[in-house]
This record gives structure tokens, sequence and C-alpha cells, in this order.
């Protein structure tokens, strides 16, 4: 167990376990938190689940956790880990069974007062128009073909079927695709998860919500970015659905072989992997790449048909209830990249679990309107509390492998959620401060009360001073759907 | 102080995700005891009156890869065919679960498990028999 005392003040926002602490460390673990968040932190086992990844074979720089870390199941949530490309390992575990979960976010010219009266029923048609729970399936089936080419192209797929612009794909992670997708290496039991599940939200801690934008910090970011005070805006988070969950089971499964046949030896057999190299290796990217593309294709489906919600809702009400694309980010995925450490350019398979890519200023991959600014990153709160987008900065390139939070993360278990909070006081309680609920699951909502998660605001404060994401623009919700 | 049961399960407090702690006298019954823990934990009711049977195999080198196999196999009837068992013939070898299940379509199912995890997963042995902790993604 690592106790307060092994871990050494950098700043105060800044720690680090170092290699010493355990003989089987790679590299040290470095934290961005402040004592108060260390201190939560510390209550569950996530700290030992950082050093258990700082063993990973192959590991470049050191592990890094952020302040929104909380205990996963092997590796901590809140993590990034960069291998060495090619011969370091790549593991599924420290991606995660929701390959590529992650949050759109679309803004609006669309002011909030203007539309008060209509906010219950925009709740509504979200909840009909966007399928969400347990089990429920998708207002599209999709054939052999249009599962493959789903898996290859992503959101551009969407494209192609009139349900994206080119803005929106523009204006995301990877541009709506990764590249390097390999349709063969996914499993028959994968594909049949995935083909009624495309355009479905899922249940657990996914969601939709309109915001209202509270405050702008970054005018200059705020504008490129198309945000208005006083607007509206939506948040889409969810992931690759069982497509993406059975992706993961069939590669930790297969990599338990794997990592004996390579002589790899772990502390914990849910962080098992093999060299990005191997066979192994390569067929869980390819897989792994398609799972994430299967996302990207999900959330764009979902904004199609929140953008026909809205018009819904709001056409007559208002002039102009369209919703534009702000951006598109995952916080489960493992990537291909170039970093700086010590001092050169090195290229690493940057495992992210629970933590956003947070590119800078200048940095690949950005279309033209954000380059000046930096990435977009989207940090979505609990229920009932604030959200933020950030931009990435060149700190986070040199200090966290150009990653930074992704939410608020969770500080109470779920068992002990349902035992404290009734999911149906809850609702009210939400209501009362003007924010509409549509909710599949009493006890669903109860696990997933903002008592249960650390504070937002703190978390974002962290990693603004850390000088891992700037400030552009908070975000206050007024309705929320969930499975 | 009231006995343990021979055999049974607990739910264990897991900050993000469900974890439950199993026990039987047999890895069979270990088996059977995390199905019916994993089914308690999703809230799964089941239809009366309608009754199925499945059959399958899955195969591991050891315990706990048994262990995952067989609960994801579960997983993966509740989800595509929307079925759940509570009567379980389960021959275990020590590589591989020759399984006959009897069951219902689920008519309810209030929570959704993404994925059974190795995080932690240890089938250990003791006086009383087997025991277990495993953890699921939510």
């Amino acid at each position: 167990m690592v106790d307060l005392t092994d871990i050494k003040r950098i700043s105060d926002v800044e720690w680090e376990i170092p290699k010493s602490f355990r003989a089987d460390m790679h590299v040290p673990v470095r934290i961005f938190a402040t004592r108060e968040l260390l201190e939560a932190i510390a209550g569950d086992r996530s700290l030992e689940q950082a050093v258990n990844a700082a063993t990973l074979p192959g590991l470049v720089g050191q592990v890094v956790v952020m302040p929104d870390m909380h205990q996963g199941y092997g590796f901590p949530i809140g993590g990034v880990a960069a291998t060495r490309y090619p011969d370091g390992v790549i593991s599924p575990g420290a991606i995660g069974y929701d390959i590529n979960c992650g949050v759109r976010l679309l803004g609006s010219q669309i002011e909030v007062g203007a539309v008060a009266a209509e906010l219950e029923d925009l709740a509504q048609a979200l909840n009909r128009h966007c399928p969400s729970g347990v089990g429920k399936s998708g207002h599209y089936r999709l054939n052999e073909n249009e599962l493959e080419e789903v898996m290859r192209d992503g959101a551009r797929w969407m494209l192609k079927k009139g349900f994206a612009t080119e803005a929106d794909l523009q204006r995301s992670e990877e541009f709506g695709r990764m590249p390097g997708a390999d349709p063969e290496k996914v499993s028959k039991r994968a594909r049949q998860r995935g083909r009624d599940q495309i355009g479905t939200l899922g249940a657990g801690n996914h969601f939709i919500e309109v915001d209202v934008v509270d405050a702008i910090y970054d005018e200059d970011a705020a504008q490129a970015m198309g945000l208005r005070e006083g607007c509206l805006a939506l948040q889409i988070h969810c992931g690759s659905r069982g497509f993406g969950h059975q992706i993961c089971t069939d590669y930790v499964r297969d990599f338990q072989a794997a990592a004996q046949r390579y002589h790899i030896t772990l502390p914990d057999r849910e962080l098992v992997c093999a060299p990005v190299n191997s066979p192994e290796g390569i067929a869980y990217m390819g897989a792994m790449n398609a799972a994430a593309n299967f996302a990207f294709a999900n959330r764009q489906l979902l904004a199609h048909l929140a953008r026909q919600a809205f018009e819904e809702a709001l056409a007559g009400r208002v002039k102009n209830w369209h919703l534009h694309q702000i951006y598109d980010i995952a916080h489960n995925m493992g990537k291909v990249e170039t970093h700086e450490v010590d001092g050169k350019a090195v290229k690493v398979c940057v495992h992210r679990k629970g933590a956003t890519r947070a590119f800078g200023p200048g940095a690949p991959g950005l279309p033209p309107e954000y380059q000046k600014i930096g990435q977009p990153v989207l940090v979505p709160g609990s229920m009932g509390t604030a959200s933020w987008v950030l931009v990435g900065t060149k700190g986070s390139m040199q200090r966290s492998f150009g990653s930074t939070c992704h939410g608020a993360g969770r500080t109470m278990s779920r068992s002990q959620a349902k035992r404290t909070v009734r999911g149906e006081d809850l609702r009210k309680e939400l209501e009362a401060k003007g924010i509409h609920i549509q909710a599949g699951s009493m006890a669903g909502l109860a696990e997933e009360a903002p008592k249960a998660y650390k504070d937002v605001d703190a978390v974002v404060e962290t990693v603004a001073k850390a000088g891992i994401a700037r400030k552009v623009a908070r975000l206050r919700p007024v309705a929320v759907v969930k499975g | 102080m009231p006995e343990k049961a021979p055999s049974g399960f607990e739910e264990i407090e897991h900050t993000a995700d469900w974890a439950l702690r199993v026990w039987a006298p047999d890895l069979a019954g270990l088996l059977e005891e995390a199905a019916r823990g994993m089914y308690e934990l999703s809230g799964i009711r089941l239809q009366k009156g309608a009754r199925v049977i499945r059959s399958f195999k899955v195969e591991s080198t050891d315990a706990e890869g048994l262990l995952v196999n067989f609960l994801s196999e579960l997983l993966h009837f509740a989800e595509k065919e929307k079925l759940a068992f509570d009567t379980f013939e389960l021959l275990v070898s020590e590589s591989v679960v020759d399984a006959r299940l009897e069951g219902a379509p689920i008519v309810e199912q209030k929570k959704e498990i993404k994925a059974v995890t190795y995080h932690n997963l240890s089938v250990r042995a003791g006086p009383q028999g087997l025991s277990a902790e495993i953890v699921f993604d939510v």
C-alpha cells in the first residue's frame, strides 16, 4: 500500500512516487493533485494501481495520474502510461473495456432565456430520439458489410449516410476516424453485439446533457469554438458499447497466454500485455482501432438524433435551433504518438484510461480554427454540477504526454451511493434546481449522485494550475438524459 | 455469531465498479455463486413459467480463467438472447467447464455489466472450500 509519506512533493499540485518505492517499478509515478485531492485519492487503491502500472515493460518517462483519479480494475482511472514504440508493450486493460469512451460537445446560438419553458419538452424529445438504457437497441441495425465499413471509417461513414457534416468530422479527435482499423481482428461475438447498438447511449455513467454556457474564461478560444455565454450546449458521453467491451474481453483473455509467451510477469492480470509489434499486439491495435471507430460513429449518430430532438422541441420557438460541433474527444484510448522525453523526440504508445488528450497550440491533428488555441478538452462533471471546456497547452505536451483529466472522478462506491441516496429524492432535488431529468433507472441515478464524485471545479483548477490545460468555459446543466 | 453458509456471495466496496466476494465448497459451486451474485448485482428478474436450456463449454488454463470465461458467457446470453439462468449443472475439470443451464427470459434488468475483469482475481483454497473476489466493469 502507498502511504502519503511515500510521496514526494514537487509543487502544490505535483507529486511523485519514486521508482525506488518498489523494486519492480520501471518508472516513477507523477501525480497531479492538490494536497486535499491527494488525501482523497489515498482513500482507495488507485495509488497502488498506479504503482502496478509502473511495472509495465517498455515504459518511458513516468506514469502520470490526474486529480480525478480513482480505483479502477487494474490500471487506475485517470492514468496515462507511454511505452516505447514498437517494442514496448500494449495493454488492453490499460485502455479499458469501453474503448473510446468519450465526450462530444455541440454548441448553439439558443439563448436559455428564450427556451426556458421548452426545456422539459426538449429533455423528453432527447429521451425519445436517443435510445438509452440497459439492453436497448438502436434505430439502425447494421448488416455485416455496413459494420465493417463503420469499423474502418468511423464517423466518416455517417457522413456518407447523411448523418454528419464535414465540419463535425474536422472538429473531432482523429477527425472521427482512427487509421489502422482491422476488422479481420474483430471476433464474431463482438460483431454480434455491435450490429444493433449503433446510435445508442447505454447506461451507467453515460448521459446526454443540455447545458448553459455559464462563464467564459478565454474569449478568443470561446469565439473560435462558437461558445456564447447564456446559450445552450449539448454533451454526449458514451463509447463503443458492447462491441468495444467484447473486443477488450477477447484480448484480455488472449493476452493471458501471450504474456507468458513473452515472459512478462505483472502484479495484476488485468494489466496483461504484449509487445506492440508482436502478432498479438498488432492484432489488438487493429481491433482497438475498429472499436474506436465504432464509438466515433456512435457519438456522431447520437449527435444527429439530438439535432432532430432540438428541431422537434424548438423549431418555431427560436429562429436558429442548430447545433454545431465544438469537438469530440476520447478518454479511453491507445495511440501511437511522438513526444519529447529527456530532450529527444520519441515515438510511444500512449495509453489513456480516464484521461483526455490535450494537445497544445500548433500540435498536429488539429483543425485550422484550433491551431492557435490548442485542442478543446471536454470535462463533464457529475449530474447537477458544472462541466468544463478547456484547451490543451504546451505544458501538457512537456509534462503529461499531452494529456489531462477527464471528469470529476468518483470518491464513493456505487454500493455506498445506493445505500445513502434515494434515486427519486435525487431527481426531485435536481429538478428543484431547474435541471430536467429523464432517467431509465432510479437505482442507476442514485449511483451517479453528485456526492459520489469529486468536486470538478477543484479538479479543473488543479490541471490549470499545473499548466496541463487552460480554462475556456464553465457549463451548467439544465437537462440530463440517462439510461 | 451465525455461521457463514457453506456457499454464497456478498457485494464488496469498489469505487467505480462492482465487486463480489464468492465462496463455495468446490469450483462448480464457486461458478454458480458467482453467476447468482452477478445476476443480483444486475437486478435481473426472470419470466415465470417459460423455461429454456442452454449448454456450452468454456476452457482456460486455470480456475481464474474458467471463472472469467464462464461469467462472460452468461453476460453474452443476457445481452444477445435476453436470457439468464437459475439452475446450474456444471462439470468442471482443470481446464474445462461443461455447463448445462436452465433459466428463462429476462423480464427486467436494472443495470448493465460491461465485462468481467481479472483484477486481483485469485481462487483461493481454505478450510471451508474455495473463495474469490471478482470485479466487474460497469
